[in-house]
């Protein structure tokens, strides 16, 4: 079907080209007809004079002879016992005989290629071509003969030419060696009607002949990887492009190549190091699984912890579908999973209520982190640990005791240490879980001291995402990064967990008894009659936003601890340096006082003229839906929202504090000065030979019997008796 | 991130929790359109924002044929009306470089800064306080095109270089196999190259002229300026630039979904070394 307007495109061109090669030609014949190996040349005559007879009948007896001549190396190739290549003869003799076209012979090779590659299954175009050609056939007049035969004569030739080098490569060939028998049949066919540009083609094979076809031979050749040859590959891309007629085609070509050689795509040979790279998928595939199954695989006695794990699992997903109005949160599946990787928490622990507090982004993995409250009684793992952790400390203490008597210790006294908050108050109110990805195991962080919180605000570090890792730093970190990442929590937890005013209230039993006696109240419960506040209003006042997390003192706890109390001894020592750091009274520590619970958030300080918040609401297309937005200016990544009657708080980001100044390091400590030069240091001059004297005769005057006795000591101890008196 | 596939882009790169809200991504969809269409945009990224304390600025960019040429920019605050940033220049840098702290949301806002500067009256040299107005949208641009040419990042073989010169989106761009997505040296920032031309003739050999035309990242100062993740099981990596945090890149290993948001308060992170 192709092949009539492929010819009429391609025919002015080849018209052209006929000229140009015609003239190209001359010079080769003689350097053909030099090359010619004597075999061929002997061999040559014979076949033209057959040629010549049978040239008359060119549908039985031509054809047979070219497919004589390449069958027997062919079989050669491929054993005796091989079938023949299917025989072209038929067919050879029809395509040019259509073409009435001029120099037609030379464009043939060309064109007959392109037309049995483009459709290796064209049969039925074939035959129908056969027809067409017997037409041809009976139509075309046969004066010209003596013309012919030297042309036939350079045809053969040439395909002599080519003979072996055919022979030699595999079987594809046999593509190839019909092509060549079809060239010369459309040139001996066609020829008649060539009377003009038959001088000019005479008897020569071509330069460009010999490159096309070594061309082809190259193209032919079979990749050592694939197995695949170039010249098949582009045949089936252009079938596949005439096939589906895709637009712009060449825009898309490679696409199209690579689909090829997929639909080519055998078995890969080395599929070990491809699996390798895959399994890490797996892994977290599998691990992620068990979430998914954990409701199943639940035993029976279910049913009692139900009611305890349904209240203590939050929502996670209705506040992060808040969050994402708000244009906060991690993707919808992701939010999912850690939904699951939580419930999967809750229902392993005995915990009585659960929040997703955030994540914290690390060099190599991530943090995701979980707020939990244990139940009563339960969480005894907690007092073990610091039972260990303080006899590890006074253990120290005597072993420094047990040294020598004689020589001065040393005076110098660490500085107290601040004992860390209970459980379930202050910074340790709550119990902090946290895992590198949903799916993996939950780890309990520790509790927090005062001295972590202390020092964690003088440095700026990254997390890397293992909690082993030690924190380098000046000053020096106590703990690793599991402390530190907790301390990191516990600053930014009571830094910017806000609720909207009135939802919670102060506890009427525990809070006014036990902590009235400082002033302070910190527990607080939710206020069942809270009616919500307006959206609009959260948004435009931050004083309807109050703080319901302990504000964490200088001191690195919520409640103040008094250190003098407790040391009564070294109460100066105390005093001075406490002096330092407080810059207050020296004799009594005043009392460290931040803003108490539920303070609004309007009285934050500002950090250097910037807001520290920043309040939104979410959509101003559909102000009537909308929720109102918070964004922590001093915590970057801190976010809370509130519909009115719902809050969530919600922390993604590095877990570092915002400052407009760049971050320095602290000074370092001050030099201790050395002990004033006094009355203790200083010596006196040795005891002149005068004084000596004087001092020995006033005692011989006064004891001469003991000194008969105790000479022998004298000598020794001469120094000492006179520094003595 | 391209516009065209800006939801697809907006899920893989929440990880970072750096997400639209839904009205935003909507409104972006249909303005980005219009962007391309009256801007005449062969691609339109849709870039970032930065945090302001009263507003956001959502930024896009526009990208003609070639990748490489100079971007036009523009910004938004309601994701609808674009407007577009004039080409910073060293000038707008240096000036604006005086600047600290956050953007306060108001294109118009005008810094003040007071600088000393020498006068001469005649014969005698004095210096005098000038008050100098430093207006944010120049700042925002000056910001923009900081983060673009520090972190902006782009994997090897995304792009590739025409034989007559500009560099067009390689179609053919299969994307990073596992082992090199691990890899900074497969990524490349997304600009013209400026380390390229100093390196060694040794250096240079083994490079593929059509694909490594560009900076690789590999050699940012200071070293470990950029953390690499691999999320979800090695199924998305993550590359968060530690120098301007805020930017994240991601990247499906053997898909052509690539690309990089910037979500942050535009502030350079000057206490790198401290931190790491």
């Amino acid at each position: 079907f192709l092949t009539p307007s492929m010819e009429d495109l391609t025919s002015p061109k080849q018209d052209k080209e006929n000229q140009e090669l015609g003239e190209a030609r001359r010079p080769w014949e003689e350097i053909a007809a030099s090359s010619q190996d004597p075999e061929s040349g002997l061999s040559e005559p014979l076949e033209s004079e057959q040629w010549l007879e049978t040239g008359p009948q060119p549908r039985s007896s031509p054809p047979q002879s070219p497919q004589s001549r390449a069958s027997p190396p062919l079989d050669d190739v491929r054993g005796p016992g091989a079938p023949s290549p299917p025989s072209p003869a038929p067919e050879a003799s029809f395509i040019p005989s259509t073409l009435a076209l001029a120099g037609q012979q030379l464009a043939a090779p060309w064109q007959s290629d392109r037309t049995i590659d483009v459709n290796p299954k064209a049969e039925t175009p074939r035959s129908h071509h056969l027809e067409q050609s017997d037409q041809g056939e009976s139509t075309a007049p046969q004066t010209c003969q003596s013309e012919g035969d030297t042309f036939q004569q350079s045809q053969q030739t040439e395909r002599h030419l080519y003979g072996p080098e055919d022979v030699s490569d595999n079987n594809s060939k046999q593509k190839e060696l019909r092509f060549n028998i079809f060239q010369e049949e459309d040139s001996n066919s066609n020829y008649e009607l060539d009377h003009t540009e038959s001088g000019v083609s005479e008897g020569a094979p071509s330069l460009l002949e010999i490159a096309i076809q070594s061309a082809k031979a190259y193209l032919l050749k079979t990749s050592s990887k694939s197995g695949l040859n170039l010249y098949d590959h582009l045949s089936d891309m252009l079938t596949k492009v005439l096939d589906e007629r895709p637009e712009n085609a060449v825009d898309i070509i490679e696409s199209i190549s690579q689909d090829v050689k997929m639909a080519h795509f055998r078995k890969k040979l080395d599929t070990l190091q491809n699996e390798n790279e895959m399994l890490p998928i797996y892994e977290t595939a599998e691990k992620q699984k068990a979430l998914f199954l954990q409701g199943n695989l639940e035993g029976v006695d279910q049913e009692l912890e139900d009611e305890i794990a349904e209240n203590s699992l939050p929502n996670v997903m209705e506040s992060a579908f808040y969050f994402e109005q708000a244009g906060v949160g991690l993707g919808t599946d992701e939010t999912y999973r850690i939904f699951l990787a939580l419930k999967q928490l809750t229902d392993t622990h005995p915990i009585q209520r659960c929040r997703f507090w955030g994540k914290i982004l690390g060099l190599e993995m991530n943090y995701i982190v979980a707020e939990v409250e244990f139940r009563e009684g339960e969480d005894e793992e907690d007092v073990e640990d610091e039972d260990v952790t303080e006899e590890r400390d006074d253990g120290d203490s005597d072993a420094e005791e047990n040294d020598e008597d004689e020589l001065p210790r040393t005076f110098y006294k660490t500085p107290q240490v601040i004992p860390k908050e209970e459980n379930r108050t202050g910074a340790n109110k709550y119990v902090y879980f946290v895992c590198n990805e949903p799916g993996g195991p939950w780890v309990k962080l520790p509790s927090v001291t005062p001295a972590q919180i202390v020092t964690a605000r003088k440095i700026k570090k990254f997390f890397t995402g293992r909690l082993e890792t030690p924190i380098v730093s000046y000053p020096p970190f106590p703990g690793n990064e599991s402390n530190y990442l907790r301390a990191q929590i516990a600053r930014i937890s009571a830094g910017t967990h806000v609720s909207p005013l009135g939802f919670y209230q102060f506890g009427e039993e525990e809070g006014e008894e036990e902590e009235e006696v400082e002033g302070r109240r910190d527990s607080f419960e939710e206020n069942p009659d809270f009616e919500g506040i307006q959206v609009i209003d959260l948004v435009e006042s931050l004083s309807n936003w109050v703080h319901h997390v302990q504000h964490i003192l200088s001191q690195g706890r919520c409640n103040w601890f008094n250190p003098i109390q407790k040391s009564e001894e070294e109460e100066e020592e105390e005093d001075e340096e406490k002096e330092e750091e407080k810059g207050e009274e020296p004799e009594y520590m005043e009392q460290e006082v931040g803003p108490p619970l539920l303070t609004p958030i309007s009285e934050d300080i500002e950090i250097q003229n910037i807001p520290p918040w920043t309040t939104r609401l979410s959509s101003t297309l559909i102000p009537q839906y909308a929720i109102a937005v918070l964004r922590s200016n001093l915590w970057p990544g801190a976010y809370a929202f509130s519909n009115g009657k719902k809050f969530e708080n919600f922390y993604i980001g590095w877990g570092h504090k915002y400052s407009p100044d760049n971050y320095t390091p602290p000074p370092p400590p001050p030099v201790y000065q050395e002990y004033p030069s006094g009355a203790e240091i200083t010596e006196m001059d040795d005891p002149s030979v005068e004084e000596e004297q004087a001092s020995r005769a006033a005692r011989e005057a006064a004891v001469l019997p003991v000194a008969e006795m105790g000479e022998s000591e004298e000598d020794e101890d001469e120094d000492d008796d006179s520094d003595q008196e | 991130m391209d516009a065209e596939s800006l939801l697809l882009s907006l899920e893989l790169a929440s990880g970072s929790g750096q997400g639209l809200s839904p009205d935003r991504r909507a409104s972006l969809l249909t303005s980005l359109m219009l962007v391309k269409r009256d801007y005449r945009y062969d691609r339109v990224l849709f870039w970032g924002r930065i945090l302001g304390l009263v507003a956001d600025y959502y930024i896009a960019q526009g990208l003609s044929e070639d990748q490489l040429a100079p971007r036009k920019t523009l910004y938004s605050l309601n994701c609808m009306e674009w407007s577009l940033l004039p080409p910073a220049t060293e000038e707008m840098v240096a000036q604006t470089s005086v600047v600290k702290g956050r953007f306060m949301g108001d294109p118009s806002h005008e810094y003040e800064h007071t600088e000393l500067q020498k006068m001469s009256e005649g014969e005698k040299v004095f210096e005098e306080e000038v008050v100098v107005q430093i207006k944010e949208e120049t700042r925002l641009v000056s910001v923009i095109d900081q983060i673009d040419k520090a972190v902006a990042v782009i994997p090897r073989g995304a792009l590739f270089k025409t034989p007559f010169g500009p560099i067009h989106v390689n179609r053919t761009f299969e994307g990073l196999s596992l082992s090199e997505a691990k890899k900074l040296s497969s990524y490349f920032h997304f600009r013209e190259p400026v380390e390229l031309k100093n390196k060694t003739l040794l250096e240079k050999a083994d490079l593929d002229p059509s694909l490594d035309f560009m900076d690789p990242l590999e050699h940012d100062i200071p070293k470990g300026s950029w953390s690499i993740q691999m999320e979800r099981g090695n199924a998305l990596v993550v590359l968060r630039s530690l120098l301007w945090p805020g930017l994240t890149f991601f990247h499906a290993p053997r898909t052509k979904n690539c690309g990089y948001i910037y979500v942050g308060t535009g502030e350079k992170n000057i206490d790198l070394p401290f931190m790491l």
